[in-house]
Parts: structure tokens; sequence; C-alpha cells
């Protein structure tokens, strides 16, 4: 690439930063989002919009542990479970409102948080994604053996939707995907505020290196078990949702499967970015749908892509953001490689 | 009726043992959780059983799958995992690799032969050795003397011998390891194909102890071995033996005395209790953190 065609692509990347034109975009696209139901697409092109807006969500509270504090959690199929199952508990067995049953999924999810994120102690790396693997693993043996309540491996059925003030949020009336739309934009706009927090920026020392976060006086523990609950609140949230879309679980709906699904959003989409858990979410979401004359060959494209991305762009589809390098001064760069050139070494290796 | 159970339990243990092995190895040298290795275990059971439908006798679809096992151990790192060392990448990217390669090694075999269950053929005649009131069928003495065999020769190889020495020098420090001239790449790849092929035998025990083998057995298996792996402390051979048999002793008990629904948890509730009081399983080696 020649200077002039870099100095084009530079003017083009401040151009695409400005506010002007992010909020147009932005514009573009929520009415879109509004636009959609009144399209006329088919009952089965929207159960996979919602599906994807819930896998959005779901992606990014695994973001906040994956993306910004640099904790792989390989478990979190098992919080979408704990809030899957706790809002249809309360409202198929004891005739709660859905959204009265929230505040107590979320207080649960907190709880379930807090339990997983205090290994974290203790454990760092692989040994806590080990942790957080087997979690999902016992969450699906509870459901299975605490049959008076979450019905064993026979599942619940026949979960009502959401409803308030006598208006139920179906399919039909697009009432669940506007619900869907609204977790889904409410949780990216609390990330967005999140990462440029005094917290979010714990967050992401910690990713950098906790011993240096520690000690520059960054309660790393506080903020680890606060990144943990913050991830599981989300996923419980987005959960819940989806017990209501499907109207159906048992254990088999929160496997391994889904953590790696979630996980793979993140990864895919660019670990870090809030905009990349959308892009993500859409092609894991939307691919097995549309290639379905490929009968079980699907799944093996899907662990191709997992497999190419890590390969050719690990940092993700939209990562290029993340791994842009912290800002230097001109004139700070200058003395470096001065004092580079002096010593024989080059800065670029 | 109890210590039967954990006769049963260890037995099974046993190839829990076998297929940790692959695990540890692998995390020893490249600190990496290759989570492929289930389905590696999975096509090496369903590729014996494949072979052996070939009618070209059992001992040689024995051998056959177990070498075309190991092959696809190397496959797996020479495809997929060399490039990222070579690109120096994150370990995270490493780790999103191997599921990827997972799924594919998975759902290939189940685009291949269904997702049906198939009948696999006893190895070992019928019967059984009854001492006291305890009873071990013939499979179950099988199994138990093939894989402690296998261990002690893996061990041998592993303490004994010059590529042994080498994985040793691979697993302390990879780049100290180059610069004395070992070849690292094939020292992985070796630890692949030995991966591979302990999988596989332990892959052709358990169809033959359950009389069946379907594409998604490497799953459940997986992880339980992997946390077998964990338990003993990744990386250390023993560590994978001791770390076998309790979880597939423990999970036995489990089954008679709570109730068989607990079975398949059991392994991850000793997991985490022993990981979070001993950090590195009960073998495993203390990583000083250096600043």
């Amino acid at each position: 690439m020649t200077a002039k065609n870099q100095n084009a692509l530079d003017s083009l990347k401040k151009y695409a930063a400005t506010p002007i034109f992010t909020y147009i975009a932005l514009a573009i696209a929520f009415a879109l989002l509004i636009a959609v139901p009144f399209m006329g697409l088919d009952s089965y092109v929207m159960n996979i919009l919602v599906k994807v807006s819930i896998y959005v969500t779901m992606a990014l509270g695994l973001n906040i542990l994956v993306g910004f504090t640099g904790l792989v959690s390989l478990g979190q199929a098992g919080f979408v479970a704990v809030g899957a199952y706790t809002t249809t508990i309360l409202t198929t067995m004891y005739g709660w409102n859905y959204f009265l049953a929230l505040p107590v999924c979320i207080l649960f999810s907190v709880l379930v948080g807090i339990l997983i994120g205090l290994p974290s102690l203790r454990l760092t790396g692989t040994y806590l994604s080990i942790i957080t693997l087997g979690f999902g693993e016992i969450v699906r043996t509870i459901i299975i053996v605490w049959e008076p309540m979450t019905r064993g491996p026979l599942g619940i059925r026949g979960i009502p939707k959401p409803s308030l003030f006598g208006v139920q949020f179906t399919m039909a009336n697009a009432g669940l995907y506007f619900l869907s739309i609204v977790l889904m934009l409410l949780v990216t706009l609390f990330t967005h505020l999140l990462i440029r927090s005094k917290t979010g920026r714990a967050f992401r020392a910690i990713k950098g290196d906790e011993m240096a976060a520690m000690m520059m006086g960054i309660n790393v523990t506080y903020y680890k078990v606060l990144a943990f609950v913050l991830a599981a609140v989300i996923s419980a949230l987005a959960g819940s949702l989806y017990s209501t879309q499907l109207g159906y679980i048992d254990q088999n709906t929160f496997t391994f499967d889904m953590s790696t699904m979630i996980l793979s959003i993140v990864i895919l989409g660019g670990m870090g970015t809030i905009r990349g858990m959308f892009i993500g979410s859409a092609i894991l979401v939307i691919l097995p749908e549309v290639s379905r004359s490929l009968m079980d060959y699907r799944f093996v494209i899907y662990g191709l892509i997992l497999i190419l991305m890590m390969r050719f762009r690990p940092q993700g589809l939209l990562g290029w953001k993340s791994r842009r390098p912290y800002p230097i001064s001109p004139k700070a760069l200058a003395l470096k490689e001065e004092a580079a050139s002096k010593e024989g070494w080059s800065t670029h290796a | 009726m109890l210590f039967q159970q954990i006769i049963n339990g260890l037995t099974l243990g046993m190839t829990y043992a076998l297929i940790a092995v692959g695990y540890s190895l692998v995390f020893g040298i490249l600190r990496l959780v290759n989570f492929s290795h289930g389905s590696v275990y999975a096509f090496g059971a369903n590729s014996i059983l494949f072979l052996i439908s070939m009618n070209i006798g059992i001992m040689p679809a024995l051998i056959l799958g177990i070498f075309l096992t190991g092959a696809l151990g190397v496959i797996v790192d020479k495809t997929a995992l060399e490039p990222l060392r070579k690109q120096h990448a994150e370990s995270i990217t490493s780790l999103i690799t191997t599921i990827g390669v997972s799924s594919v090694i998975t759902n290939l075999l189940t685009a291949q032969l269904g997702s049906q269950k198939r009948s696999f053929p006893s190895l070992f005649p019928a019967g059984s050795l009854n001492i006291g009131s305890i009873s071990l069928t013939y499979t179950q003495l099988g199994m138990l003397f093939i894989s402690l065999a296998l261990l002690l020769g893996l061990l041998a190889i592993v303490n004994r011998t010059k590529i042994g020495l080498a994985m040793r020098a691979s697993e302390q420090n990879i780049r100290a390891a180059q610069i004395m001239g070992i070849n690292v790449n094939g020292v992985i790849s070796f630890t692949f194909f030995l991966g591979g092929m302990s999988a596989a035998i332990a892959g052709a025990l358990v169809s033959s102890y359950y009389s069946m083998a379907y594409p998604n057995m490497g799953y459940t298996a997986g992880l339980k071995a992997f946390a077998a792996a964990v338990l003993g402390g990744i990386g250390s051979l023993p560590g994978s033996l001791v770390g076998g048999l309790l979880v597939g002793s423990v999970e036995s008990m489990a089954a008679t005395l709570l109730g068989s629904e607990f079975r398949d948890s059991m392994a991850f509730i000793i997991l985490i209790i022993v990981l979070v009081i001993r950090p590195h399983g009960l073998f495993g080696k203390k990583e000083i953190k250096k600043v």
C-alpha cells in the first residue's frame, strides 16, 4: 500500500469516527429495527431475528468476561439456564407475572455469579475456565435431579409468553421481538457506558496485566467477581426471554454446545468490541438456518469457520478497533526511534 | 454391592486415565487444553467399528484403527495448531481452534455414519472371574490389564527413551529445547500421535464394555477424562492414572448411593473441590509467577 493510499484510508477512518456519521448510521439502524415487524416477514424469519437478538445479549454478557476482563468462561449456558429456569418456574408453577419474576431472576443470577466468581480468588487462566465448564455441567445435573421444581428430564412445557396489563408479547403481534430488541439495546447501552467508566477501565487493566493492575491499587478480586456477576445477570435475563420464545425447556437446551456458541459469537465478532457481537450473532445464528440443504454437513462448516477465523483473523471480524495501538505522540515516537538507532535495534521487531 | 461398584468404577476409571493421558501430555508441552481430544476418542472407537464391519478381522481392524486415530491426532496438530504456534497466537486462539476441530470431527462422523448407536462386538471372551461376592467379567479384566500395561508403556516412553527425554525437555522450556537442537514440532506431533493412539484404545475398550459406539460418545467421556487429568495434576502421567481411577470410582459410588442422575456431574464436583483446595491438582507442579 502506497503512502497516499494509507493517508486516504486514515482520513476515511477519521471520517467514520466523527460523531455525525456515527449518529446517522445509528439512527438508520434503529429505524430499521423498528420497521422490521411491519415488513410482513413470515414468523420463521421473525423467530430467527428474535434468536439473533437474544444471542447478541448473551454475547454482550460473555464479552464483559472474555473481552474486557480476560476471563474465559466455558459455562455461559449455565447462567442462561439459571435465568430461564428461575422465571419459568415462577411463571408456570406459581403464576407470577413475567416482569415480576425478572427481579428474582436478577437476584438469583447475582448469587450464582458471586458463587462462580469466588474461585477466581485462587484460580487463573485455564483452571478458571475449567471451573466454569464444570459449573455448566453441574447446573444441568441440578436441573435433572431437582425434579419437584424443574420437572427433571421431562422439561417444562407450555411456558406462557410475557404479558403486561393484559397485553401479551407474542411472536404474532411482534411483542416478543420488541421485548428482545429493548433488552438487547439496554444491555448494549449498559456495556457502552460500562467500558468508559472506572469499572470498565479496571476490567481492561486486569485483562492487560493482572499483577500490574493489582500494583496500581485495583481491587482485582472485587472486579473479577463483579465481572462474573454482570455476565451472569445479562445472560440470565437473555435466558428468561429465550425460554418464553422456545415455550419449552429441558436440560438439553443448555448444553456445552450453547456455551461454545456464545463464545464463538464473541470470538467471531471480535473480543472486546460491542458491534462485533451483532455481526457474530447474526452470522452464527443465521448460518445453520440458510444452509439447511447441506443437512448434517452444516455443522461441519460451523467448526471450519471457527478454525479458519482463528487462523487468519484471530481478532475477529470487527476487531480492528481493539487492536489499534495506544496513541503515542509523534514527538515521543521520534525520541524512541532516536534512542533505538543509538542502541542499534529496531522498534519494528 | 458397594465394593462391586467400586471395582466397576475402577475399570472405567482406567479408560478415563487412558484418555486423560492425551490431555495431559499435550497440556504439559503446549499449556493448551485440547478440546478436540474427546472427538478423537470417538473417531477411534467408530473407525475401529467401521473397519471391523469391513471384515478384515478384528485384530487388523484394531491395529489399523489405532494407527489411523494416532494419525488423526497428528493431522489436527499439523493443520490447525502448528500454524498458530508459528504466529505466536494467544492461548485462547488455540483453545477455540480445538473446539472448532472437535465440532468438525464429531459432525463429520455423524454426517457419515448417522447419529444412532451401533453395536460393537465384544473383544474379550464372555464369562467372569468370581472372588467371594465380587465378580469381574473377562472384559473388565482385559480393560484393567490393557490400560495398565499401556499406561506403564507410556510412562516408560516418557521417562526412558530419547524421544521421551525430548518431550520432557520441551515441557520444561520449549525455546531452550529448540536451541538444544530438539525438533520441537516433531516432538509435539509425536505427543499428539501417542494421545490419539491411547484414545483409540480407550475407545475400543469402552465400546466393547458397553457393546456400542456412536459419533457423540466423545463428549461426556472427553469431559470426564479432562476432569480426571486436571484432578491428578494436568501434565503428570501418574496424576492422570490417579485422577481417572478417582473419577471412575467416585461416579459409580455416587450412582449407587445417590442415584444414576448424579453419575455424569460427579467428575466436575470433585474437580471443583480439588481445584479450589489445591489449584494445581493432586500431583501438579505449582507454577511460580515471576514479575
